[in-house]
Formats: C-alpha cells, sequence, structure tokens
C-alpha cells in the first residue's frame, strides 16, 4: 500500500507525549499522593470540609446573556453595592470611562480590566470575582457575550453551578438577542447542557422604558417557552426586573417598580441551592490558567481551576494529564484566600513544584496519581443536535470544547438515532442527522488525545459541545472511551 | 511541470517523458505513479567496490536507472518524493532485481512507463503541464495562544508552521501576564512571517480570527516592520487582507475561502472552487436529500440511473494500489462523463478535499431524486440484522 510519509510539522511548543494513562484507569501504582506529607501534618479534609459547612456553602456563579445586555454593569454595579469597591476607584472610573468617550461603562470597568475591553467596551474573557450574600457565598464568573469568546464563555460554564441569564429589555435589544443568530438562546442551551439548572433571568434596561410591565410580562412569556423546550425545570428559574445603570432592584426591592412583588436579585442569588458534592470520588481539577511563577513568589509554575470532584491539600502530589508529569501543592488559594486544603466545588489558585510548564496546556486536568483521567482520542457519545444550516454526514468535521479546552475532531460514525424521551434506537447507521435529534455517534479527535471520563464516572469531565464555524451545532455526553493514549 | 514527449500505444500502454519544475509537481507525480508502473530517473546509487588490497569503499554514484514502482511515500513540507521498487534495467553497476530507491529531483527529466493511460492519469499530465495562474497565498488563522500558518498552492494546503502559546488569562487586579502573553504570541507570528513567506510568489497574505486579534496581529506587524525599517514587509501591505473566521484551527480555512472578500484573488483557485462544490453538495443534502449522495454503493446506485450531475471524488481513491478500485472509480467517472454529468477530482492536500475523504472520499449531487436508492439500503440493512 503506498504512504503518505509526513515528517512531524514543526511546531513551538511541543505536545504532550502519550501518558501513563495509555492503560485504561484503576491501574494502581505504587505511592500514595500524599506520602511526601508527614503523617503528623496531613489534614482530615473531610473534618475539615464538616466543619466548613457549618460556614456558608460555596456555589460558583455565571454571569451569561447577549452581547451588550448589560451583564457586567450589572454585576459591577452589584460588587460596588456591596462594598467591595472603594469609592475612590469608582470615581475613577467613572472619570476615566468618560474620557474615552464610554461613560456609561463605569461599572462594568469592575471586571473589565483589560485595556482592550475597556477601549473597546466589550467583555472578551471570563473575569473572576468573589461577594457573599447572607446565607451563600459565590465566586463570580462574569461571561463574555459576543459570539466570538463563546469558547471562554464555555470554560467558565463548565465550572458553574447556577446562572444568572441577563436580557436587554430595551426596544430591540430582546429582539436581537433573541433571534436564531442571538446569543441570549445559545448561551441558555450552553449552560442547560453544561448542567447548569438553577437560574436567574434578569430582565434588565427596563428604566429606559419606564418601567413598563407589558414589555417584562412579554419577554418572561417569550422566554419561558424557549427555556422549557431546552429542557430547564420552571422550578428552578426566576425572573426579575432589573437595572445595573441605576442599581434598581439589585440589592434591596426598588420603590420604583410597584408592580414586582418578589425578591430582589440579592434575595434571588442567595436562595440558590448548593449542589451536592463529590467529594469522595478521586480527585479532578479543570486547569483553566496557569503561568510561570509561583503565589506571591517567582518560583514554580501557578495553576487555576475548580476542583470538580474531590479535595486537595497542600503537601498533596497530583498529576498532569495528559503527560503524567507528577508535582507538589506548594501553596493553595481557595477564592483569592490562602487555604490548606480545597474540596470539590472550590475555585483555587495553586503553586505547584516539580512541573515543567512545558507540560501543561490548555484543558490539562490535575489528578489523583493512583486513579488518573484517562486520556482519549476515540469515544462514542449521545448529542442533541442543534439548529443547523448543513446536516451532520460522517465525516463532519467540529471543533470539541470540553471544559477550557477545544480542539478539532470529526464524527467519523452516526452509529444510531435514538427517541429523545424513552432513549430507544429508532434508527441504525443513519446517513445523517438534522435539527433536533438526539443520537449516538462516534467521534475521533483530529490532532491529539484530551482528557476525557464516561459521563458515569464524572459529570464534569464527560460532557461534550460541538462546534462548527461559529455555531454551537451539538451538544452531549461521553458515553464510552474506545481508545485510551495516543 | 514541462511535457517532453508522449508516447501511447493503440492498448492504451505508454510512456511519459516529464521535466518537474516545483514542489506542486512532485505532488502531481505522486497522483499519478501506481504499483507496477516503471519509472527512469537519475539517481544516486552507493557502490561498493572491492580493491585489489581486499578493503571495501563505497562511492555514491549518479546513474540512470529503471525501476518497477512498488512503493511511494510523499513528504509535502520537504517536498521528497521516495519510490522504492526493484529495479529493471541493463546496468554495469547494479544486479538486475535488486531493490533501489529513488529520489525524485526536480529539474531532471524523468520517465513514466504505464501499462494503461486511463483517463484520469491522461488528466493529470495535462493538469500538471498547464501553464494556469498560480495563486500562491499565505493564510494565517489563529485564536488567542495559537495560530496556523498555511500555504495554498492550487493543490496543497500546507501547514508551515503551527504556533502555539498558552496565554494566561486575565486575573481580578492583574492583566500584565495577559498582556504580555499576547505580545509574546503576535511576536512568534511575527517572526514566522518573515522566515517563511516570500512576498516575490506569494500573492496575497490572510490574517483570519474570531474576535480581534487578527487586527492586532496585523498592528503589531507592521509597528515592528516600522521599527526595523523593513522594506520588504512595507511594500507588500496591500497584500495583506483580515478576514473573519471562527477558530484558529486549520479547518477554519474552509469558511475564510468562501468569504467574498478574497474572492477575487482566489477567483479560479482550485481550492475555493473546491469548497464551493462541497457547500452545494451539503446545501442539496439539507434542502433536497433524495438527490444527495455519499458513499460508493450509493453513488454507484445513483450513477446506474445515469442521475448524477456533478460527481466529487478525491485522488487519494485513485492512488489506490489495487488496481481492480481504480477502475472501479476510473469507470465510474467515464460514466457519468457520457451522460453528460460533471466530475470534480478534489486534492487531498486542500481542507475540503480532507473533508470529502472523511465523508467516503466520493459523493453525487443528483439531477433527479431518488429516493429508492435509501429504501434499497434500509431493505438490505434489516434483511442483514
Amino acid at each position: 500500500m503506498q504512504g503518505l510519509g509526513f515528517v512531524k510539522k514543526p511546531t513551538i511548543k511541543l505536545s504532550a507525549a502519550s501518558t501513563p494513562a495509555s492503560t485504561p484507569p484503576d491501574t494502581p501504582r505504587s505511592t500514595s499522593p500524599l506520602s511526601k506529607v508527614p503523617a503528623a501534618k496531613r489534614i482530615n479534609v473531610m473534618e475539615e470540609y464538616e466543619k466548613r459547612s457549618g460556614e456558608k456553602p460555596k456555589l460558583n456563579l455565571v454571569v451569561i446573556g447577549h452581547v451588550d445586555a448589560g451583564k457586567s454593569t450589572l454585576m459591577g454595579h452589584v460588587l460596588y453595592a456591596l462594598g467591595q469597591v472603594n469609592d475612590r476607584t469608582m470615581k475613577k472610573y467613572e472619570r476615566d470611562a468618560q474620557k474615552i468617550g464610554k461613560g456609561s461603562f463605569a461599572y462594568a470597568w469592575v471586571l473589565d480590566e483589560t485595556g482592550e475591553e475597556r477601549d473597546r467596551g466589550i467583555t472578551m474573557d471570563i473575569a473572576m470575582n468573589s461577594f457573599e450574600t447572607d446565607h451563600r457565598s459565590f465566586t463570580l464568573l462574569d461571561a463574555p457575550g459576543h459570539r466570538d469568546f463563546i469558547p471562554n464563555m464555555i470554560s467558565g460554564t463548565a465550572q458553574a453551578d447556577a446562572a444568572i441569564l441577563v436580557v436587554d429589555a430595551s426596544t430591540g435589544g430582546f429582539e436581537s438577542g433573541f433571534v436564531a443568530n442571538g446569543q441570549t438562546k445559545e448561551h441558555a442551551i450552553l449552560a442547560r447542557s453544561l448542567g447548569v439548572q438553577q437560574m436567574i433571568i434578569a430582565v434588565n434596561k427596563l428604566d429606559t422604558l419606564d418601567w413598563d410591565q407589558g414589555r417584562y410580562d412579554e419577554i418572561v412569556e417569550r422566554l419561558g417557552i424557549f427555556l422549557t423546550q431546552a429542557g430547564f425545570r420552571k422550578s428552578n428559574l426566576s425572573y426579575i426586573p432589573v437595572s445595573g445603570l441605576t442599581g434598581e432592584n439589585l440589592i434591596k426591592k426598588s420603590k420604583l417598580v410597584p408592580w414586582y412583588q418578589g425578591p430582589s436579585l440579592f434575595e434571588l442569588i442567595d436562595a440558590f441551592e448548593p449542589p451536592v458534592r463529590q467529594l469522595d470520588k478521586p480527585l479532578r481539577i479543570g486547569v483553566t490558567d496557569f503561568f510561570k511563577g509561583g503565589i506571591g513568589s517567582s518560583s514554580g509554575v501557578s495553576a487555576g481551576g475548580t476542583i470538580d470532584a474531590g479535595h486537595v491539600q497542600v503537601g498533596e502530589q497530583l498529576m498532569v494529564v495528559p503527560g503524567g508529569e507528577i508535582g507538589v501543592v506548594k501553596a493553595l488559594q481557595v477564592n483569592d484566600e490562602t487555604s490548606t486544603w480545597g474540596a470539590a466545588g472550590d475555585s483555587v489558585l495553586m503553586t505547584l513544584t516539580g512541573l515543567d510548564i512545558m507540560n501543561l496546556s490548555s484543558g490539562c486536568v490535575l489528578c489523583n496519581p493512583l486513579h488518573p483521567v484517562p486520556v482519549s482520542s476515540t469515544f462514542t457519545a449521545q448529542i442533541v443536535v442543534f439548529d443547523l444550516k448543513v446536516p451532520i454526514t460522517s465525516g463532519y468535521p467540529v471543533v470539541l470544547h470540553h471544559q477550557s479546552l477545544d480542539e478539532p475532531a470529526s464524527i467519523i460514525k452516526l452509529i444510531s438515532i435514538l427517541d429523545k424521551s424513552t432513549g430507544e434506537i429508532t434508527k441504525r447507521n443513519p446517513r445523517h442527522l438534522s435539527k433536533g435529534m438526539t443520537a449516538k455517534v462516534k467521534i475521533q479527535l483530529t490532532n491529539r488525545p484530551i482528557p476525557l471520563e464516561t459521563f458515569k464516572d464524572n459529570k464534569q469531565l464527560g460532557r461534550v459541545m460541538l462546534r462548527k464555524a461559529g455555531e454551537t451545532v451539538a451538544a452531549g455526553v461521553v458515553d464510552e472511551i474506545l481508545t485510551y493514549g495516543s | 511541470m514541462k511535457l517532453i514527449n508522449k508516447t501511447l500505444e493503440k492498448d492504451a500502454s505508454g510512456h511519459v517523458t516529464l521535466y518537474p519544475e516545483e514542489l506542486e509537481d512532485m505532488w502531481h507525480v505522486y497522483n499519478l505513479i501506481s504499483k507496477e508502473d516503471q519509472i527512469k530517473a537519475t539517481t544516486i546509487r552507493r557502490l561498493q567496490s572491492e580493491s585489489s588490497t581486499g578493503s571495501t569503499t563505497s562511492q555514491r554514484t549518479r546513474m540512470v536507472l529503471t525501476i518497477t514502482v512498488e512503493s511511494v511515500d510523499f513528504d509535502p513540507q520537504v517536498g521528497l518524493l521516495r519510490i522504492n521498487g526493484r529495479v529493471t534495467s541493463e546496468n554495469p553497476h547494479v544486479k538486475m532485481g535488486s531493490y533501489h530507491t529513488i529520489d525524485l529531483e526536480l529539474n531532471r527529466n524523468f520517465t513514466l512507463y504505464k501499462p494503461e493511460w486511463d483517463v484520469i492519469a491522461l488528466e493529470r499530465v495535462e493538469d500538471a503541464c498547464d501553464v494556469t495562474k498560480q495563486a500562491d497565498v499565505a493564510a494565517i488563522v489563529c485564536q488567542e495562544g495559537l495560530a496556523n500558518v498555511c500555504f495554498l498552492t492550487q493543490h496543497m494546503t500546507i501547514v508551515k508552521q503551527r504556533i502555539e502559546t498558552p496565554i494566561p488569562r486575565k486575573r481580578k487586579g492583574s492583566v500584565t501576564n495577559h498582556e504580555k502573553g499576547l505580545q509574546r504570541f503576535y511576536d512568534q507570528i511575527y517572526q514566522a512571517i518573515l522566515r517563511l513567506l516570500n512576498f516575490d510568489i506569494i500573492k496575497a497574505v490572510i490574517i483570519a480570527s474570531p474576535g480581534f486579534v487578527r487586527e492586532q496581529v496585523y498592528q503589531y506587524i507592521f509597528d515592528q516592520a516600522v521599527k526595523t525599517d523593513n522594506k520588504v514587509l512595507m511594500e507588500n501591505r496591500s497584500k495583506f487582507v483580515l478576514i473573519h473566521s471562527s477558530s484558529g484551527h486549520k479547518h477554519a480555512l474552509n469558511e475564510v475561502m468562501q468569504d467574498p472578500a478574497i474572492q477575487s484573488k482566489l477567483a479560479d483557485t482550485k481550492a475555493a472552487s473546491e469548497v464551493q462544490a462541497l457547500e452545494d453538495f451539503y446545501k442539496m443534502l439539507n434542502n433536497d436529500p433524495d438527490r444527495a449522495f455519499y458513499g460508493i454503493n450509493h453513488v454507484l446506485k445513483a450513477d446506474a440511473h445515469g442521475a448524477i450531475g456533478t460527481l466529487l471524488v478525491t485522488d487519494e481513491l485513485f492512488r489506490s494500489a489495487d488496481i481492480a478500485t481504480r477502475r472501479r472509480y476510473v469507470d465510474l467517472v467515464e460514466s457519468v462523463r457520457n451522460t453528460g454529468g460533471e466530475v470534480r477530482v478534489f486534492s487531498s492536500m486542500h481542507v475540503s478535499g480532507e473533508q470529502l475523504n472523511l465523508l467516503s472520499g466520493v459523493a453525487a449531487i443528483l439531477t433527479y431524486p431518488l429516493p429508492d436508492i435509501e429504501m434499497e439500503d434500509e431493505e438490505e440493512h434489516t434483511e442483514q440484522n
């Protein structure tokens, strides 16, 4: 057989080699991850977590919505109202924003901190912040609304337990976000596909319409129909009229809106149910960010992410997947505060020693060396097909989004079409898939394998989104891993 | 490629003498050569000679050899075409029947003997020797932290360099890491452009990205050009075109080539017309699925009805070593042409060709719907189950 002898393409960054996890998981290794911590110093994280549970439960909250709906302004204003931003800083933002003709963006600057974001008046990447309500402690993730930045929005939403969907109620504003190409729908669908079930819909900018109840009701009704179709349960959704700019209904109930009898945004946020955390499962931390230099020091490597399952403490050994390199946690911060341990659901920043930064890549996972996350190039998944221009055929190229990474992949085989409600096979070996179908497919990564788990083993690491040419075409869960390693 | 000589017998056997001039010609030869063909070319052979004292010395000698082809390897990055087979020409230095590998060289004649020159092979020779406009275009598709620097020629899309740099994200209170990371990334792209792009051949430089990356990259390149007084870059500024794409991955080139902004620059290139043909197929599949089929079985059935209006095939199908399979595809092509249909041979080195390969390598747009094909298929499947 004639062959194509391609020389490896020259790359600046070395991609990780195949990992020891080319053996299926649950192959025991010899050393315990806590072997480097003297017994006396080992922390019983489960006990500590119990103690902490007496305090406010922690949740990760993502703010999503169409571009210019007012997400950053709304949350910037909330943070300011809670006293997180001092008056002097706020005045400075107002002055500087006025200077470049973006006076109304002053509150957004609390979250949009890069020069480019401020100049353009948009959020380009997730901004992380934190705040507390009466009974809860939140890590806030402000997402970009522009469709080009959806990969960043996916990365943030993958970490979230609950969401606020911001919609622009001004004339034409809601409409432009709600049409097929707008992000109101796409963000809601993505949030649902990423496992977010609880959502507050903040109907924003009603101050421009003199708090017209008719408009509010119209939006609530149209959105309600859509969200139910998208799979949200009515009991998990709340609606509220607000103004991010003027501050109405944010912390306290507004007197300007007599027809709205519900709680303020702050109170609604306080009512989110904390999810059940997977503390007893093997450690998994999806890395969303990494850079050279430790927290406060210049040596080591810093990695930030959310603990999807299990728990971690200072001194513990972690494995980087893909790659298989082992590092040690030297320092740890949970929600920007120094800590000696972290548990599932916590947003952490860690200083790691013993790792070469070249072995880290976006979308890598830090895990327990005794139970590493498998790495795969081929797997089957059960997917729901969204609105498509072109039907899915075998060989359909997509960009696969998984946590923080996106990699080119192809749907190499259409296995079967399933019934939406019963899950039974209605057709084998279909020729193509069109919108609305639920199907089982085989997906293959084009360039390199990624860390992946079946949905049964880990809900966060088992979700995949498939996008093509700037649109989300399907989303689903990993059913079976077919190849391990590269 | 220059055609020096073409001699065909009545039984379709014969030989052709060609003179390859550039990298693309190697690609054409790769597609022309099949197992069992014979090729005569100048090559280098290491000869061992034993002197009277018994010590052996080896010398590399240039000679002309004819070999019967057994395997072919092509490396587009380096432009190397390697053909391996048994020697069949009488030669004072080399024993007949021994193995030899020819590294085909540019700017030297070679002769290819085939037992049968079919329509695909003959068209390939014509295509290769046609002095049509060469639209050599460079395209950089990028997103934050990832860039693919590609060359597009008539028949090939080659990724010359892939740049991947982790860029730290903005953190509360500190954006310097992020901004520094971005500058480093833009610089790597700039260096790649300086090193890889030959502005004498390149007609256009496309920078494509989602968001604002392309504007930033463009700005960086020309700020640096001014700083370092790079006249070549500044003179060629007008060749740069900025286009929106949805990602920095290689297949985003598909979207780029459909953008009207560069249609004029790429109008008559093979790459652009292939992208369009594949789009047409998908549109038909969406609008009238009984008029679009893929996979050899369905397509053959459609052809049996004489219903194929446009046939899409990739050149990979014709590189099959199995003569019977190649024959099958050649017959299909001739049959479609006989019924008045159009045939498009996709280059598997273009992004759309890769996509078509994944779709089985053969697809057809019919002139009228044939719902029977799908129904017959289902019956066969239920019988098998």
